[in-house]
């Protein structure tokens, strides 16, 4: 026998407002709302709603809202309604609990206890709507010293690099765990900002290739719709060694989601469940990584830069410093909050670091090591806005991966029901009725406004802290002072104390 | 001339333009009170099939057949290009929603007269509230070739 288990959420519609349009019934994939014709009024069935709020933003006469249920169990600091919840589901099943998106438990984030400094009378700040102001940067390996020949011209030979307008990038989200038509949103996005999204590990659809100059294609464990043509039209490739929101595990897209074009693109059959392993089956050392990066430089003739991303896990610091010395070019590193497509809650909820300590240490040790400029920095795993960015570059990454915040941009409401494939808003599901949802057409602009706006913002806080190009506010810790942390966490950020001078 | 398009890729046949064109052309400013236990009769109606749905309202044809037919002279386009109705000279015939090759004229509310879509200048929304309000962009308003 099943227990019954209350719905978290109950769907409360206005009668005086509601006028029986139906758009709600019409526009929910769960099947939540339904139209009693007998007594002419419509129903909503809380038991199968996932609270995205679609039927709220839809709603003409906004007559409908979501709201926490008040039923409870005895009242426990210790066994919330939540885990009992997932006991029973567990008792009931005998499965796995699965999630998706970032880990929405109550840790601390340290973005909110860091606080950003102003020039004040002796160095001025800067008004970066009359001087200029600059956020363009370059991704790749720098040369540490400077060698000229007899005539003084440069002898270094630079890297391959990626050039950034802006310093954000869209991080990792494969074709079959977001839709066709998210995809298309973040490529024109990526193309029309002047920097990159990122295909995740499930190909690139053959529509896309014509984005190539803006796009980063993943190398992952399933290496899957790796081909020649995948690498030669990237920009960068990133061999993908954990994601923040599952360390230490694969990934596993059902295969009801691997639809005609999906297997297509990924180069598996369809219908049949894709399997990404935990490890590369080919990579079990630094020495092993160096092989694969370097197997990738050869086999795109040393033009494009390669992309190692780790998850954010408790011995980070020893491994970048590893992976520096790989080859690689670009570092990513991705905190707990990350979010996925689908992962199981226990290992979501509990495994791996905040990305702002992983991130200062990694900094710092690959300064002590003297091999920062072997390799650029990219953070992701939950930023969340333009402080977040200059947070993240003054602790010292060179730019930051945004998923999350631009799939809010798209509609997402983090209903997180990724896994049911029943995405409301068009993005995480290939039912073609639901991926249609999303039009393009106002999903890149809806990027474009939002990172726009952000490097605003980026502009004013670089301009008050009186530096005028955000390459010289990497890894400038003296912009950022704690509040409301231990002296412990102040120097795994190695930042000051509020209130402390330079 | 700007006219409306529709999209058939993008609509999603949710049917809440038909709800903003009958609350559009209710000359009320409250929605709920125009349309809450009302039947609507709505100048756009969505034709859903299987997968495809598309909202049709009047093309506004450059040689408009409705204009031809009309016996009482209440149909007329201006000079504008929009082919208007005058509900003042209307016989209730119906002529013109036999001919109309796209069903996009139909009998008002109370049957005596025809309706048509008429870009929302007759009302205080001076332009087409279903595209306004549509989702997902699949109804446009703009000039074409």
């Amino acid at each position: 026998m099943n227990i019954y288990i209350q719905p978290e959420y109950e769907v409360v519609r206005d009668r005086d407002r509601c006028i029986g349009c139906r758009v709600c019934e019409r526009q929910c994939a769960n099947l939540v709302h339904s139209y009693d014709a007998e007594a002419g009024k419509m129903q909503a069935d809380s038991a199968l709603c996932v609270n995205c709020h679609r039927c709220v933003c839809v709603c003409p006469t906004h007559a409908l809202k979501i709201v926490k249920s008040d039923d409870t169990y005895k009242v426990n600091g210790n066994w919330g309604n939540q885990t009992i919840n997932e006991v029973y589901r567990q008792a009931n099943s005998g499965g796995v609990l699965l999630s998706s998106m970032g880990n929405p438990k109550e840790y601390p984030v340290f973005w909110d206890k860091m606080l950003i400094n102003a020039s004040q009378v002796t160095n001025p700040p800067i008004d970066p709507l009359r001087e200029p102001m600059e956020t363009r940067l370059w991704l790749g390996k720098r040369t540490s010293v400077i060698e000229r020949d007899e005539r003084g011209k440069l002898k270094n030979k630079l890297s391959p690099q990626l050039e950034l307008k802006v310093p954000i990038l869209f991080s990792a989200m494969s074709y079959g765990s977001i839709s066709y038509n998210a995809h298309e949103s973040l490529a024109r996005a990526a193309q029309e900002l002047g920097t990159f999204y990122n295909t995740g590990e499930g190909g690139l659809h053959k529509d896309f290739y014509k984005y190539g100059k803006n796009t980063i294609v993943q190398v992952a464990s399933g290496r899957f719709g790796v081909y020649k043509d995948y690498l030669d039209t990237a920009a960068a490739i990133e061999i993908k060694m954990g994601q923040g929101a599952k360390p230490g595990i694969g990934g596993h897209l059902p295969g009801e989601k691997i639809s005609a074009d999906v297997s297509e693109t990924r180069m598996i059959p369809q219908g049949v469940d894709a399997i990404s392993p935990a490890p590369h089956h080919d990579i079990y050392s630094i020495e092993d990584l160096r092989q694969l990066v370097y197997s990738l430089k050869e086999a795109t003739d040393y033009k494009k830069p390669v992309i190692v991303k780790i998850a954010a896990v408790h011995n980070c610091a020893a491994i970048a410093s590893g992976i520096a010395r790989s080859g690689a070019d670009i570092l990513a590193i991705d905190g707990y909050r990350g979010g996925t497509g689908a992962a199981p809650t226990r290992i979501r909820d509990n495994v791996g670091i905040p990305i702002e300590l992983a991130l200062a240490q990694v900094d710092q040790r690959l300064r002590e090591e003297g091999i920062r400029d072997e390799v650029s920095i990219l953070a992701g795993g939950s930023i969340r806005s333009s402080a977040d960015v200059i947070k993240a570059i003054a602790l010292g990454a060179d730019a930051c991966y945004i998923g999350t915040a631009a799939l809010l941009a798209l509609g997402c409401h983090l209903c997180r029901t990724c896994h049911t494939g029943k995405c409301n808003w068009g993005i995480a599901t290939q039912r073609p009725d639901l991926v249609k949802r999303l039009n393009p057409d106002i999903g890149y602009k809806r990027l474009v406004n939002l990172v726009t706006a952000w490097n605003h913002e980026i502009q004013e806080m670089m301009g008050g802290m009186g530096i005028n190009s955000i390459e010289a506010l990497r890894g400038n810790r003296l912009m950022l002072r704690g509040i409301g942390l231990t002296d412990t966490e102040l120097s795994v950020l190695g930042i000051k104390y509020a209130g402390e001078s330079m | 001339m700007k006219r409306i398009y529709v999209n058939e890729k993008w609509c999603l046949g949710c049917h809440l333009c038909e709800y903003e064109c009958a609350f559009a052309n209710s000359g009320l400013t409250d929605m709920v009170k125009a349309l809450k236990g009302k039947v609507i009769h709505p100048k756009i109606r969505v034709e859903d099939g299987e997968e495809v749905h598309f909202a049709v309202n009047c093309r506004h044809c450059s040689d408009p057949i409705c204009v031809h037919s009309c016996i009482a002279g209440a149909l007329s386009q201006g000079a504008d290009g929009v082919v208007g109705i005058d509900t003042d000279k209307c016989v209730g015939c119906l002529t013109c929603v036999l001919v109309c090759p796209y069903g996009a004229i139909m009998p008002a509310a109370d049957g005596h007269v025809a309706q048509k879509c008429m870009l929302c200048i007759d009302n205080v929304c001076g332009e087409p509230n279903c595209v306004k309000y549509c989702l997902n962009n699949a109804i446009v308003y703009e000039e074409r070739d």
